[in-house]
């Protein structure tokens, strides 16, 4: 027997989340049942579900501190991992985790990685290409660079292998030295040759290091892109991130692209992108230490961190700082700033909170304590 | 260049700009005013891809990995 349009709707309308609806719609398909027993099943499936729900008053928020904060004491203090064969340096660990909740603007290990359209994700050589447009060039890439101090010149001699690899010609790279250091460029012997505005050996050395700074082709701040094989398709990880910059790539796969920046993923993607993103990172920090916390506890810390609209730590500047409570506030952190502050502007402290309460010695309102009772006195019921 | 659609990403869910009326119907069902929502700055790349003005509520469509699918609801802030 299977179920009929009236009982589809009664399940429909238990109020139970989708993935349960699925799990009871899947589990009574095909089966032999009578109209009580499904009562029953449905009766049964709603009572568990509305057990297993937090009570309110219920402080899910120090629950989730300490779900999370009891295996980060056996996270790893430093880490510094090469993930896998890929030699990409990336923070891990409990620095990683604190990085998370700090809301870093940086994080120490900036890293995107990027998933290429299907024709070039299957193919080595145009994944390279992607990977060499998209790293940032350096002279010293391309070529090698030398000083000539008897004629007070830098020569910079180019590869014309690299060159033709990295698809950049010669007049390129000249153009690129000459608008950038607003110098003259000679070619001579298929050297590129430039001279310092003045003849000093200072002037000479300063513009080397220029030059060997310089991003002639890619993006700035991409220092390293490495391409590895996953599954059947070429992925490329790359040291430092410039996510805005990659999405609009040839070949790049817009939508499954990412960066470990969260607060650049809630620039270019927005707030809804960077709350995902907070819960991938942790749960994947995580997870990589073998440790497994539930994934609502590090929801409810990434729905409290973007709940403004913008990614707030979870700290002095972000959460904890801006808590209604002076108490509350200078039991955190910088305690006597806090305490002046109020006392010049004449805060009032409403005692609402749990800190606060336990400061100064009254039950706290929560779980039972915010049960406010009003008891009527014996003798008036009597009566 | 190609033209991407941020709505596209992974990491975006879908966001869905609600009528002064529906918002209404929210706020009524949860016994809530529009600024004790969850907020979304008008200048972030979806907010502004679905042309959302201050003072509108955005539903957004949630794939939750326990419930599968959640409905949020944010206010859209200067």
């Amino acid at each position: 027997m299977s179920l009929s349009e009236e009982q589809r709707e009664q399940i429909s309308g238990l109020g139970l989340p989708q993935s349960i609806q699925e799990a009871l719609l899947d589990g009574l398909e095909n089966e032999q049942f009578t109209k009580a027993q499904f009562d029953e099943v449905i009766g049964q499936v709603k009572s568990d579900y509305d057990h297993a729900g937090v009570e309110p008053c219920e402080a899910v928020g120090v629950i989730a501190a300490q779900s999370i904060g009891e295996p980060g004491t056996q996270m790893t203090m430093r880490t510094f991992h090469y993930a896998g064969v890929a030699e990409i340096n990336v923070t891990l660990g409990l620095p990683r985790l604190i990085e998370i909740v700090d809301a870093r603007k940086i994080p120490s290990t900036p890293t995107m990685t990027i998933r290429l359209e299907p024709d070039y994700a299957r193919d080595r050589d145009l994944a390279r290409e992607v990977a060499w447009a998209i790293e940032s060039t350096s002279i010293l890439h391309l070529g090698s660079i030398a000083t000539d101090l008897a004629e007070m010149n830098v020569l910079i001699e180019l590869n014309h292998e690299a060159l033709a690899q990295r698809k950049i010609t010669d007049e390129e790279v000249a153009e690129t030295l000459r608008s950038e250091t607003g110098l003259a460029v000679e070619m001579r012997d298929g050297m590129l040759v430039m001279a310092p505005e003045e003849p000093s050996y200072r002037e000479l050395l300063q513009l080397v290091e220029k030059i060997k700074r310089l991003s002639l082709k890619g993006i700035d701040g991409i220092k390293r892109v490495v391409i590895r094989k996953e599954g059947d398709e070429y992925v490329l990880y790359t040291e430092g991130s410039a996510l805005k910059e990659v999405l609009e790539f040839e070949g790049v796969d817009p939508a499954r692209t990412k960066t470990n920046n969260i607060n650049e993923i809630g620039e270019v993607l927005g707030i809804e992108a960077a709350r995902n993103a907070i819960i991938n990172e942790a749960t994947d920090t995580l997870r990589e230490q073998g440790l497994s916390v539930d994934v609502r506890h590090i929801m409810l810390v990434a729905d409290i961190m973007t709940c403004d609209g913008e990614v707030k730590q979870i700290g002095r500047h972000g959460v904890s700082g801006e808590k209604a409570s002076v108490l509350a506030r200078a039991a955190f952190e910088v305690t006597v700033n806090h305490i002046l502050d109020a006392a010049v502007r004449g805060d009032i402290d409403d005692l609402r909170g749990v800190t606060e309460n336990v400061i100064v010695g009254q039950p706290i309102q929560l779980g039972t304590g915010d049960v406010q009772l009003v008891a009527k006195r014996r003798d008036e019921v009597i009566q | 260049m190609k033209k991407f659609a941020v709505q596209d990403h992974d990491l975006v869910p879908p966001h869905i700009l609600l009528s002064p009326e529906e918002a209404e119907q929210v706020l009524q069902q949860y016994g809530v005013e529009a600024r004790q929502l969850p907020k979304i700055h008008v200048s972030d790349p979806v907010a502004k891809e679905i042309g959302a003005k201050v003072g509108d509520v955005i539903k957004v469509l949630r794939i939750s990995p326990t419930a599968r699918q959640a409905v949020f609801y944010r206010l859209v802030i200067d």
